[in-house]
């Protein structure tokens, strides 16, 4: 369950950006999230919507943005799309890929009112 | 998965649920996602109603009905119904519901582990600062990790001092079979969390104080999951695999095989009466870790031992010569800067 840590590290970045903004409540919140990364989206919901309660950010909606995965593939010398690392190179069946796109866990954004 | 809108959960997948992550693609490209439920087996040949509510700041193609107000079509076709929030309005003015106090978007772009990260960093540095060579050591529950520690401390003793941070929910089991080889040791009992974080280490230093130019082993919760995502400020992860556990866990649990530099492959005294293939699990690693080093060892009877003290002894000397490095060139600056105030007075 680390994505309790997860949502911690969240709250704390909405709340502080709540804050400079001299904001009373959040509203939402809009994540950027890898298909390569270690999130799992539906307990990241579970536990965002635990640590918020009692914040500013109690009862915020999460709008998350997925971005695919993409690696740059050696052999062939282009990027391709990766689904899951471990897979192969769709074009070579290689292995010798360096993931470029994908591993984000990002807050982009607040709406705050 | 959806046969009509083709969307599929991403990461988990239960055999026979129905409960599933609904994915949209906007025009931009970007999608957003949001779980929803299905009912018996209907097949997605309904107009697929749910809600959700999105903004209408990016293009994204799509009609209202002019009756319900909420109900709109994709350019796909399908239909939604969904509130729209303040926001929203405020975008699309007074034409939904004027009077209401509009709500604003705000900039954040940073990654959720940001602090962590942060934490991190300095942990590296003052390991760095100290020429110390620090270890996270990860696995899943009872590849030997601790056994493993203990032998190579004792193996260690009179060439290398060596310090343990331990992690575990519950106990101080394993930092008293660590202090029992008279190594210093600190545990960490993580309570109900799963691993180890910057700030846990950053607190066990403070009392550690581990000693200029030492060994510094941290032993992670045993989880092959969410450790790897948390950086301890390590200069290496190394992972554990024995050979009593499948080898086809790397591509099982890709993340923290991805995250290791080096892989320890344990208790090969044991291979003649398990069915664990060596070169498969090295294969199998190497496919969400191109280049990772590999080692065969057994804690028990201590095979392998030489490569890998080995490792750790150039590790060791390796971060000194860093040390001392960034001192020397340090010493170099202060000199350099007293010439100039000599040559000023």
């Amino acid at each position: 369950m680390h994505e309790m840590s997860l949502a911690e590290g969240m709250l704390q970045l909405v709340e502080d950006g709540a804050r400079r903004n001299g904001a009373a409540g959040v509203k939402a919140v809009w994540l950027e999230i890898g298909a390569l990364s270690q999130v799992e989206v539906d307990a990241l919901r579970f536990c965002f919507d635990a640590v918020t309660r009692g914040s500013l950010a109690e009862g915020a909606r999460l709008e998350i943005v997925t971005k695919a995965g993409r690696a740059w593939c050696m052999p062939c010398g282009t990027q391709v799309p990766l689904a899951q690392r471990g897979d192969a190179c769709p074009q070579c069946g290689s292995h010798q890929l360096q993931v470029v796109q994908g591993d984000e866990m990002r807050v982009t954004e607040i709406e705050v009112v | 998965m959806c046969v009509t809108c083709g969307c599929g959960s991403d990461q988990n997948s239960v055999e026979g649920e129905s409960m599933h992550s609904h994915e949209h693609r906007h025009a931009d490209g970007t999608t957003h996602a949001h779980p929803h439920e299905h009912g018996q087996d209907q097949g997605h040949e309904h107009g697929h109603e749910h809600e959700h509510e999105h903004e209408h700041e990016d293009a994204h193609g799509h009609t209202h009905d002019a009756e319900s107000g909420q109900w709109h079509q994709h350019g796909d076709g399908r239909w939604h119904r969904h509130d729209h929030g303040d926001a929203a309005t405020a975008a699309l003015g007074a034409a939904h519901a004027p009077g209401l106090a509009a709500s604003r978007r705000v900039q954040i772009e940073q990654d959720i582990l940001a602090k962590n990260d942060a934490i991190a960093a300095a942990n590296r540095q003052r390991l760095a600062d100290r020429g110390i060579f620090a270890l996270n050591l990860v696995s899943s529950p009872g590849s030997g990790k601790t056994t493993l520690l203990v032998k190579t401390i004792e193996a260690l003793h009179g060439r290398l001092q060596a310090a343990v941070i331990e992690g575990d929910q519950q106990t101080s089991r394993d930092a008293d079979r660590i202090r029992a080889t008279g190594a210093p040791a600190i545990q960490i009992n993580t309570g109900k969390g799963c691993h180890l974080d910057a700030d846990m280490v950053r607190r066990a230093l403070d009392q550690l104080d581990p000693a200029e130019g030492s060994l510094l082993l941290v032993e992670n919760v045993g989880n092959l999951v969410c450790p790897a995502a948390f950086d301890l400020g390590e200069a290496h992860k190394v992972v554990i695999l024995s050979v009593t556990e499948g080898e086809d866990k790397p591509l099982k649990y890709p993340d923290m095989f991805h995250a290791a530099d080096l892989l320890l492959i344990n208790k090969t005294d044991l291979l003649p009466y398990v069915d664990f293939d060596v070169d498969a699990a090295i294969a199998y690693a190497r496919r969400v870790r191109p280049g990772i080093e590999v080692m065969r060892v057994s804690a028990t009877t201590g095979d392998g031992f030489e490569a890998w003290l080995a490792w750790l002894v150039r590790g060791v000397a390796a971060a000194r010569a860093r040390r001392d490095a960034g001192v020397e060139a340090l010493r170099r600056r202060v000199a350099e800067l007293e010439a100039a105030l000599g040559r000023g007075a």
